[in-house]
């Protein structure tokens, strides 16, 4: 096993922590993780996107040439990622902020309404969260009780506890969302 | 090489020695210069302060290149003008050294003037030895930072011309603005009054790096009677009568307790 | 012990403070911000000394210092500011101190950029500064891998009082992955400096220097390095083989580009190519008798590298001839991806 997961947007909407969240809860299941991030000189404001790689045996590149997820948090990620996702691969992606369907016949398209969702449960900041919620599922590498412990040892980390709760929450709802629309079909 | 007896005959009283922290070997200076003066004031401020055994110099590259020989203490030397950044990782690493650098104008008010000015701003506590002969020495008598107007080097054959080439930098008043030395003095050597001045200076140097105080430079205004091309005498003369006008002795920063 | 995940950058801090660290100076550079931000967090609180410097300049000459004195000690930066140390790390290797310097790389010349590169090959194994001396350069293409690197470097330049230098680059440093520590190094076990600055108490004065006029002494004192590096030649070759027992085309690739051709190797053998791949470790002293031997019975040796051709000019002298040796390289700061590495292949294997 080995999947590759891409996850992009804006500076600011909590790419990188997503993606390092989801590294960690992966290692704690025992797998093998990378997490390679774009880095540039911008501080705030401009594009992230992270790579995460997680396997049951010695990463080789931690660059992926062809991920089998995607996490497109605003448009112009899903245009410039989505050319090189894996055939039969997935795409979470912000349906809150992006207008369109994945044009690929051959990926799983899964919209979220992360900016609504996150704003329903009271702070704009978790969309990354309810992203990686619905990714979890989507994806099922890891269990969301992993990804929510993982999350938690991170705010602690961060001297964030009180915001432990809103983001498992966020978890939830963007798991039990992937939930209602996978399980429809 | 012949020695010199040191026993002293019966009935004679010892009143001058060399120092113990001076190792035997000879000078490499040039008659007349004052290299040979300053040196001995350090190994006597060593000497009285009992400090020998846990003094570290920091050479560096100029006439005083081979200053590790010259003493009874541990050395090392520094690349062109980093002794100051050379001290600083010695004396951090081992604060119960007493660490000196001796570092003449090209190396510290030239190629290290970074190193000079940070090292006095983060207040290091050791203690710098600079010895402004206006003149690059051991290269063959450039222009150094420090030569005074008018003043011919072989890299300004017309004389120093300040439209060009800028004035006399004036370390020891530049870093007597900054919050973080302790001691900044100027001093000469080139007569009896004013070397027993300087050594009371240099003591005081190595006292406050003894005492934990902090950075403290002793400038000392000398000669280069070869690249002068002067007589002793008259290069003597000329650090009273022209380059003292540049550089006016005295005390420019001492910050008390 | 549990396994963190960590940046390269920051592994190779907390892997540097177990080795025994005492002095650490360094100047900000991208991108190995993290590894200084925290030792500025970290060293001081574990018994440690962080000052940063008002240049690299000033940087490696306060490790200079620190070393004299007989403590370890290092340096990080990335490629500009690695080549303003360059003057202090020949006196390092003149003045025979041991010290630890990390490099990770980004692009050049100049200015560059700040993306993974390996344009510092030449200056990190040729001997960027002036004078005849060699670095002992260990090249890690894993975050755990760096930690123990790390550890290594800071004995192997005890041992042989040469400076030792981290060359990684960009995506190392930025890069998160397990890492499982290696445990505090008994300071006990860490060699006696006898020639440290001490001070002169009991025994005549130690002095630590490059410097010797007299031309004939000078020739003694770089004998003496010459004789350490062949010593070390002879003792610290590492490299990593994968698959090479069958290899029809022989990979060589070191640091991160090592890691993403294990992958290239991986897909290659699913496509019946029977690829392989060398990593030296040390890139000085560089693997060349692996090397040499391997190209005894493999027809095609290709490097891949993040330069021109670097490295490449040292697996030329390693082959000698003996197999065909074409090269790939990206620069800039561009990374090739397993899939372009492995079509560069296909074009050297019969169809």
């Amino acid at each position: 096993m080995e999947l590759g997961v891409i996850f992009a947007g804006f500076g600011g909407q909590g790419i990188l922590l997503a993606g390092k969240v989801l590294a960690r809860a992966g290692m704690d299941q025992g797998l093998e993780v990378t997490w390679l991030p774009s880095y540039g000189p911008e501080m705030r404001g401009g594009t992230a996107n992270c790579t995460v790689v997680l396997a049951d045996q010695p990463i080789g590149s931690p660059i992926v040439d062809a991920p089998r997820a995607l996490v497109a948090m605003n448009l112009p990620s899903l245009d410039r990622f989505e050319p090189r996702v894996a055939a039969e691969g997935l795409i979470v992606y912000n349906g809150s902020l992006i207008p369109r369907d994945p044009k690929r016949e051959d990926v799983q398209g899964i919209p979220v309404p992360v900016n609504d969702i996150a704003r329903e449960l009271g702070n704009a900041r978790v969309i990354n969260m309810v992203a990686l919620g619905a990714l979890v599922r989507a994806s099922g590498v890891v269990p969301l009780e992993a990804v929510v412990a993982a999350m938690a040892r991170e705010m602690r980390e961060r001297g964030r506890d009180r915001l432990i709760e809103i983001n498992r929450q966020a978890l939830e709802r963007g798991f039990n969302e992937a939930e209602k629309l996978l399980g429809d079909r | 090489m012949s020695q010199l007896s040191t026993q002293i005959p019966e009935g004679y009283v010892k009143v001058f020695s060399r120092p113990r922290s001076l190792s035997d070997a000879k000078y490499t200076y040039c008659p007349g210069c004052h290299h040979g003066i300053i040196g001995r004031l350090i190994a006597e401020a060593i000497d009285e302060l009992g400090i020998q055994e846990r003094a570290v110099g920091v050479a560096p590259v100029g006439c005083a290149v081979f200053l590790f020989r010259f003493y009874n203490v541990d050395f090392v030397q520094a690349a062109h003008g980093r002794a100051c950044a050379v001290a600083t990782g010695l004396k951090r690493a081992s604060p119960n050294l007493i660490v000196f650098t001796y570092q003449g104008d090209g190396d510290l008010a030239a190629i290290g003037t970074a190193e000079t000015v940070h090292a006095a701003n983060r207040g290091e506590n050791f203690t710098v030895i600079f010895v402004n002969n206006q003149i690059y020495g051991m290269t063959g008598g450039e222009m150094a930072p420090t030569t005074l107007p008018g003043q011919r080097t072989v890299t300004c054959p017309e004389g120093r011309d300040v439209k060009l080439t800028g004035h006399p930098l004036k370390v020891s008043e530049m870093l007597a603005q900054l919050d973080g030395p302790v001691y900044i003095t100027r001093q000469a050597v080139y007569d009896a009054r004013h070397i027993q001045m300087a050594k009371k200076a240099i003591l005081k140097a190595f006292r406050n790096q003894a005492e934990g105080k902090g950075f403290s430079l002793v400038e000392i205004v000398a000669d280069c009677p070869t690249n002068f091309q002067m007589s002793p005498v008259e290069a003597n003369r000329w650090v009273v009568e022209k380059a003292l006008q540049y550089f006016p002795l005295g005390d420019l920063k001492v910050k008390e307790d | 012990m549990s396994r963190v995940l960590m940046r390269g950058n920051e592994a190779i801090a907390e892997a540097a403070i177990r080795a025994g660290l005492k002095c650490y100076f360094s100047y900000p550079i991208t991108p190995q911000g993290e590894l200084v931000e925290y030792m500025a967090r970290e060293l001081p609180k574990r018994g440690g000394v962080f000052l940063q410097a008002e240049s690299e300049v000033a940087a490696i000459n306060m490790v200079y210092g620190a070393a004299a004195a007989g403590v370890r000690t290092m340096t990080s930066s990335s490629s500009p500011g690695n080549s303003l140390k360059q003057e202090g790390i020949s006196y390092l290797a003149g003045a025979r101190l041991p010290a630890v310097i990390v490099n990770v790389m980004r692009g050049g010349p100049g200015l560059g950029n700040i993306a993974p590169a390996q344009g510092d090959y030449f200056q990190a194994t040729k001997g960027g500064g002036h004078g005849d001396y060699r670095l002992i350069v260990l090249a890690p293409s894993t975050v755990p891998e760096a930690a123990q690197l790390v550890m290594l470097a800071f004995d192997l330049s005890d041992r042989y009082r040469v400076p030792a230098m981290i060359l990684t680059d960009g995506m190392l440093g930025q890069m998160m992955e397990p890492v499982e520590l290696p445990p505090p190094v008994d300071e006990a076990t860490i060699p006696e400096k006898p020639w440290a600055l001490t001070g002169a108490k009991g025994r005549p004065p130690n002095v630590v220097r490059s410097f010797e006029l007299e031309p004939r002494k000078l020739k003694e004192m770089n004998l003496v390095l010459q004789e350490t590096y062949r010593e070390i030649e002879e003792n610290e070759v590492r490299w990593e083989e994968v698959e090479t027992e069958d290899a029809e085309i022989l990979l060589v690739a070191h640091g991160t580009v090592g890691r993403i051709v294990k992958t290239v190797v991986r897909q290659a053998r699913k496509e019946g190519i029977k690829a392989g791949l060398l990593r030296p470790i040390s890139l000085w002293p560089f693997p060349y008798g692996p090397l040499r031997r391997l190209a005894e019975r493999v027809p095609t040796v290709l490097t891949v590298e993040l330069s021109a051709g670097q490295m490449w000019e040292d697996v030329r002298l390693a082959v000698e001839g003996r197999a065909k040796t074409p090269f790939f390289g990206e620069l800039g700061g561009v990374v090739p991806t397993p899939r372009e590495i492995l079509s560069e292949v296909k074009k050297h294997v019969p169809a």
